[in-house]
């Protein structure tokens, strides 16, 4: 009120000069106010810079070439490209589906599903390598019938790199492309069953293309989800070098006697993040 | 007989019961108030909604009804809604080949098919176009391509206009009734729009609150309502009374004297706004049925102008179209006080 009053020319100046200073003190308590906010903004956004900064700053750039060249860091590299894309096929195959039916249903079944999924994202890693060990163990509920029948055995191997991956990403997946799915204009689809369009054509031709952003998005989640995974997979694959040993295993490893080998391995890793995002960040990401 | 529905079922509050039926050729227009259940009646014609009861039979095929309810892509229908819902990731081509792809047809088959919409239409020329890039008018021809390609036995349009610019909509409206003409199924269109109904349709059928209050030809619609609604709809005076001789009938306005009817008893009682002529006085003359009222509202358009009327202090209401120079002349305000006249000759009756 007193900011936007327009004194008349008529008022006298001592009038006017308090009404200056009370100005100031009002515009004092804005940026006071103001402060309270970009202080803490500034700390977070410290928070998260200042380890990437010292990464790049720890980083030996002329030896790098030689640490990647290491014979340890192949075979770990090849093993996470592989198992990360089989998880993204999986999450693709079979993560589609179920987000679709998933965004169409309606229900107490489909609200249960959803929390069920939504598991594993909060589930401490660590704590799902041990479900993971107790379901397809040597022991466990799927894993017995498994090494009785066929002798199959499931921990410690390759496999058991992709199924840990999977259980970790597989949810934000689905959760992600379940919301895209949802938020397609339901009557495009009704449209295109009218226009004789079964089931799976729908999903094909109209909810797919319609939801490629948030599909991109998901996938770019789940992917990212799958090479940083090292709780379940320590737990429930092993750390055995050139058969379960990631490379996000590796780094870790490699920190005890080697640390510029880590660095590098992480300096890499911190390259294809960036450059996935920003990737999908023209086409798709706001 | 093509069409032969029965569309009985319970949405919420509204319950929908519905006969609709529609020969070759036939384009029946559903009107009603929002709310009345036309859309969902709609919807449960393309198997989108599923039926409390009833039935939906096409040329003798049960497409719902008797433990039977068709998927929406089995059913032979085309529809076409107020918004166009192209898919918004195909041109305008794609779109239209969307149907016959789906009915299995190949891809140049279906391509050639999408042309010939197109070209139907007169907007060939933007078949590579995106709905995007498609002005509104250009989207719902594309959309009635896409809604034909298919060869539907049943055609169900969804206010097809009512969301198009008002000055865009005749052109629309010829497009379509070109196109309904040549169309050999049965059509069934949904609207709010009295000139849509009388321009495009055979039969008409008036819904409130789920059920029909009439149904009938246009012109018989217009020329006798049988329900408020209507009466308001094809802007027609209407009041129910009872005919107690030859000449008169009872209503809420009091005796009104009728240009000769022939029925006694349950009547209603029928004259044209523009039948009603304002005097400042009470007339006297040829003019046989004449109101103390006062004016409500005063609403010109063009050269006329519709004046709302009041009778008896608060008794029934009586639309009135007079010409500009009228409303000049008595100096309409609202709240003013004067006399409402009709000639017994403008009046007309029938049985209630």
């Amino acid at each position: 009120m007193t900011v936007a009053d327009v004194s008349p020319a008529s008022e006298g100046g001592a009038a006017a000069r308090a009404r200056g200073a009370g100005r100031r003190r009002a515009a004092g308590r804005v940026r006071l106010s103001r402060a309270v906010l970009v202080v803490p903004a500034v700390l977070a956004v410290a928070l998260v810079v200042l380890p990437l900064l010292g990464l790049l700053a720890g980083t030996e750039w002329r030896g790098l070439p030689g640490r990647l060249a290491d014979p340890s860091v192949r075979p770990a590299v090849r093993l996470s490209v592989v198992t990360t894309l089989v998880t993204v096929a999986v999450c693709w195959a079979f993560g589609t589906p179920l987000a679709w039916l998933l965004s169409r249903a309606e229900g107490r079944t489909a609200t249960w599903l959803r929390a069920v999924l939504t598991v594993p994202v909060v589930l401490p890693p660590v704590v799902g390598g041990v479900a993971l060990l107790l379901a397809y163990g040597r022991r466990g509920l799927v894993g017995q019938p498994l090494v009785d029948a066929f002798g199959l055995r499931i921990p410690f191997t390759p496999f058991a790199v992709v199924l840990a991956q999977v259980f970790v990403s597989l949810p934000f997946y689905v959760l992600a492309v379940e919301g895209a799915m949802r938020g397609i204009d339901r009557r495009l689809l009704e449209v295109s069953a009218t226009l004789g369009a079964r089931p799976l054509r729908v999903l094909t031709r109209v909810a797919l293309p319609l939801a490629a952003a948030g599909i991109a998005s998901g996938t770019a989640l789940a992917w990212a989800r799958a090479l940083g995974e090292f709780g379940a997979t320590i737990t429930f694959a092993g750390n055995f070098a050139g058969e379960t040993q990631t490379t996000s295993l590796l780094v870790y490893v490699a920190l005890q006697d080697d640390p510029q080998t880590a660095v590098a391995l992480s300096l890499v890793m911190l390259v294809v993040a960036v450059a996935v995002l920003g990737l999908l960040r023209g086409r798709w990401l706001r | 007989m093509t069409l032969d529905a029965q569309v009985r079922l319970t949405r919420g509050t509204l319950e929908l019961d519905l006969p609709l039926r529609a020969a070759d050729g036939e384009v029946l227009a559903v009107l009603g108030p929002n709310g009345a259940g036309k859309t969902t009646a709609l919807h449960a014609l393309a198997g989108l909604v599923r039926l409390g009861a009833g039935h939906v039979r096409v040329d003798g095929e049960t497409w719902a009804g008797d433990g039977v309810h068709l998927d929406p892509s089995l059913r032979r229908v085309g529809m076409l809604s107020a918004d166009h819902l192209l898919f918004p990731h195909l041109t305008a081509r794609g779109n239209v080949a969307f149907g016959p792809r789906s009915r299995g047809a190949s891809r140049a088959a279906a391509a050639a098919r999408a042309d010939a919409e197109l070209e139907a239409l007169g907007v060939l020329d933007l078949a590579r176009r995106r709905p995007a890039q498609l002005s509104h008018g250009q989207a719902q021809r594309v959309a009635l391509g896409r809604a034909l390609a298919t060869d539907p036995r049943l055609l169900l349009l969804d206010e097809p206009l009512s969301a198009l610019d008002p000055g865009l909509r005749p052109q629309v409206r010829a497009t379509l009734a070109a196109r309904l003409r040549e169309f050999r199924g049965s059509a069934v269109l949904v609207t709010h729009d009295p000139l849509d109904a009388l321009t495009l349709a055979d039969h008409l059928v008036f819904v409130e609150t789920g059920r029909i209050v009439q149904e009938g030809s246009p012109t018989d619609v217009v020329a006798r309502p049988r329900n408020p609604y209507v009466a308001q709809v094809v802007g027609l005076n209407l009041y129910p009374g009872t005919a107690d001789d030859g000449t008169t009938v009872s209503t809420p306005l009091g005796a009104v004297v009728t240009g000769g009817h022939d029925h006694r008893g349950p009547s209603w009682v029928a004259f044209a706004p523009s039948a009603v002529a304002l005097y400042p006085d009470a007339p006297h003359g040829s003019t046989r049925n004449a109101w103390a009222a006062r004016v409500a509202s005063v609403e010109l358009v063009g050269q006329s102008a519709r004046v709302r009327l009041v009778t008896g202090g608060a008794g029934p209401a009586v639309l009135a179209e007079v010409t500009a120079g009228s409303v000049a002349t008595l100096r309409l305000q609202p709240g003013q006080e004067l006399w409402a006249g009709v000639k017994a000759t403008e009046v007309s009756a029938y049985p209630r």
